[in-house]
């Protein structure tokens, strides 16, 4: 009896441990959910904060003569330099001056000549208008250069933080809604850059890609599913795709490299061979995922039409295709996701230059969005940093899109047989 | 009238489709093809330049061309132990991560884990696997880099700016969703037979889980792994933007170190003519990257598939 005794309460004593250890074990996956779950939250709110800003840009109201001389010499930096030196008439000496010009973008100019361009009535006129600021300026508004900082350690001066001020004082600067971020390419200078240059070299390469792997990726999945025979050869190319859908990207950059740019002669950094490249990575993807679709589509159906005489072309097509279409597209959007953030092997193929006209071609040398992010997230300028941020917004906002264009196209056809 | 037996449209239409069918599914082995052939003609340009062995097996690493041929060190050294070790390093920093965490997660969410809590977490998983690794390089080189230093020099440790570390931690949480994805598959596809088993000799969940479920999981896990590792071996973004890029040889993960893809990365990008012994050594680094890969993934898909029949 006694030796039973201790027996249940050697197991009593054990029970405690062992839940103790459940409790543990189930808080162990607790854990490692919170770690992965706040890692995303972390990352995405620093990348939020630091790009926020990057929507809006410092404007100053600058009176500006449109004077004869200066247009005909084609000078117009030189009529934002005059307007400066009416606004600071006190301002003396060749190197202050020049510390003066430095406060406002090189870009203002360029607003001036295409304010020119569209009215060209303006000339002899006075007008007060809103030009961008130099970058440093720029982030001195948003507070990322802290005024209380010894002067040696900041990249502007007090005496150009004193006419800042004084234009504070007269309202004549603010921050205005970034419109050139999204309307102009690449820029040396931070306050000019934009994505759209490389917003558009991803759509161009994004429409290539499409062309070639949607057809490719949707016959070769039709061929293996519903006519390949079992044999060496279907087998061989089951097992190239799934290999090649777990090829690193820059293997086929490297491929793109050799194959289409080395032997086929065809130029650098063109969208055309980006969408190329693309598309042989993106084709295993598309390729699983039509196989799943076709596969979900029951054998009645076939049997149905073959039993009213179609052909094995015509039941593929009248039948079978239509009902796996939409799984077919939900493969082919998230595959295009994929695409739109690979950045490695766009870097083989040269769609890594400095590029400031916006690509209206297949051919035109482009960048593409993530690749804009890489370069931009190598430049020192904090004014770019923030930029690249800005860029990650874009990038991760049209990948949400895509996505939720995926999650409710398979909600809304999604079929159970 | 259009309808006769000599005209036989329908079959004539028939062949034609399925021979398009046939030519669409070969680009898939066109471009296995395609990677083999160009990966190994240049490679093998490279190594009549520079002999195979000093490659593999050579410590020193610093492929700079001279601009003038009788430049002292013309040659440049191609020895790629210290990338190997690199990228071997960052690896396994991040399957060192990813594991705990992404098999705790798939564990979890397969078996405690309610309804709700699952279709909520499980997208927010995805959504880390679908965020291009770009952005991961630009937070590791951005917040992660500078605080990891921030934090060593506060403890007295020298962190370098560009240490294996933050690259690493970054990657593993990079590749953390593709192993709890495929942990929770064959965790669910473990019979619950074998768990009511175990529940009748009167186990707790964590002692079932730990003594009959993960066992039985176990090769379709150790699969879902090697497919990790073969991504953590080829990630190229966050490496190029937040590893070195000079070659160093060390075990420290605080350190910078330099590896295979960000060296390929390094020695393609810009502008340099095509037949240099320094471009060509990145296609022997693509082919090595290559077979590593396709070594890892063969048996990683030959377990996963193998342990799938077990138990259909």
């Amino acid at each position: 009896m006694t030796d039973s005794l201790s027996k249940s309460e050697r197991i009593q004593a054990g029970l405690a441990k062992r839940y103790r250890a459940e409790k543990r074990f189930r808080l162990y996956g607790i854990v490692a959910i919170a770690v992965a779950v706040s890692f995303l939250a972390v990352m995405l709110t620093a990348i939020g904060v630091r790009g926020v800003g990057a929507f809006q840009q410092t404007h100053v109201a600058l009176t500006v003569t449109f004077d004869e001389q200066h247009i005909q010499d084609n000078d117009w930096q030189g009529i934002v330099k005059a307007a400066m030196r009416e606004t600071f008439p006190d301002v003396g000496n060749r190197r202050d001056k020049r510390a003066l010009y430095k406060l406002m973008s090189s870009g203002a100019g360029f607003d001036l000549q295409n304010m020119y361009r569209d009215d060209a009535s303006l000339a002899g006129q006075v007008r007060t208008i809103w030009l961008p600021s130099s970058d440093d300026i720029d982030m001195l508004m948003k507070g990322a250069i802290d005024r209380n900082a010894p002067e040696d350690d900041r990249r502007v001066t007090d005496q150009e933080i004193s006419w800042v001020d004084q234009w504070l004082a007269n309202d004549a600067i603010e921050l205005q809604f970034n419109t050139r971020l999204f309307t102009s390419g690449d820029s040396r200078e931070p306050e000019l850059a934009g994505i759209l240059g490389a917003f558009m070299g991803s759509l161009l390469s994004l429409s290539v890609c499409f062309l070639l792997s949607f057809p490719l990726g949707i016959m070769t999945a039709v061929y293996l599913e519903e006519f390949a025979p079992k044999n060496k050869w279907t087998d061989l190319i089951e097992v190239n795709i799934n290999n090649l859908a777990a090829v690193p990207s820059i293997v086929f950059g490297l491929l793109g490299l050799a194959v289409f740019l080395n032997f086929f002669m065809l130029p650098r950094s063109a969208p055309v061979v980006g969408g190329m490249v693309l598309a042989l990575m993106t084709l295993p993807t598309i390729i699983i995922a039509a196989r799943a679709a076709l596969r979900a589509v029951p054998p009645s159906i076939r049997e149905a039409a073959f039993g009213m005489g179609a052909s094995q072309v015509q039941t593929v097509l009248h039948h079978v295709l239509p009902l796996a279409m939409p799984g077919m597209l939900t493969g082919t959007i998230i595959g295009m996701a994929q695409a739109l953030g690979e950045s490695a092997p766009l870097l083989m193929i040269g769609m890594v230059a400095f590029i400031v006209d916006i690509p209206a071609s297949f051919v035109d040398p482009a960048t593409a969005l993530p690749v804009q992010i890489y370069l931009w997230a190598d430049s020192p300028e904090r004014a770019f940093s923030e930029r690249t941020a800005a860029a990650i917004i874009v990038l991760v906002g049209f990948l949400i899109v895509m996505n939720l264009v995926a999650v409710i196209l398979r909600r809304r056809f999604e079929q159970r047989w | 009238m259009y309808v006769t037996p000599a005209r036989r449209a329908k079959k004539a239409v028939e062949t034609v489709i399925k021979g398009i069918l046939i030519a669409s599914s070969t680009v898939a082995i066109l471009t296995t093809a395609g990677i083999v052939a160009s990966l190994l003609f240049e490679a093998l340009r490279f190594f009549g330049e520079i002999p195979m062995t000093d490659f593999l097996f050579g410590v020193e690493w610093s492929p700079q061309t001279a601009i003038r041929a009788d430049q002292v060190g013309a040659s440049g050294s191609f020895g790629a132990v210290p990338l190997f070790a690199g990228t071997l390093l960052i690896s396994a920093i991040a399957l060192l991560v990813a594991t705990p965490v992404g098999l705790f997660a798939a564990i979890y969410l397969a078996e405690y884990a309610h309804a709700s809590v699952r279709n909520w977490v499980k997208p927010i998983l995805e959504i880390l696997a679908g965020i291009p690794t770009v952005v991961y390089g630009f937070f590791a080189a951005l917040v992660v880099a500078p605080w990891l230093r921030g934090t060593g020099e506060a403890v007295g440790l020298d962190v370098s700016s560009e240490s294996a570390l933050a690259a690493g931690l970054v990657m593993g949480i990079m590749i953390t969703p593709l192993i709890s994805s495929l942990s929770d598959d064959v965790i669910n596809a473990v019979p619950q037979a074998m768990r009511d088993g175990s529940f009748g000799l009167g186990a707790t969940k964590s002692e079932t889980i730990r003594n009959v479920v993960l066992p039985a999981a176990l090769p379709g896990i150790m699969g879902g792994l090697l497919l990790a590792a073969s991504r953590a071996i080829g990630e190229t973004m966050i490496v190029v933007m937040a590893a070195g890029l000079a070659a160093n040889l060390t075990a420290n993960p605080l350190q910078a170190v330099t590896t295979v893809t960000v060296q390929i990365v390094t020695l393609l990008t810009g502008d340099q003519e095509f037949d240099s012994a320094k471009t060509l050594a990145a296609f022997a680094l693509g082919l090595m990257l290559f077979v590593t890969t396709l070594v890892l993934n063969v048996i990683a898909l030959h377990i996963v598939k193998k342990y799938r029949e077990q138990y259909d």
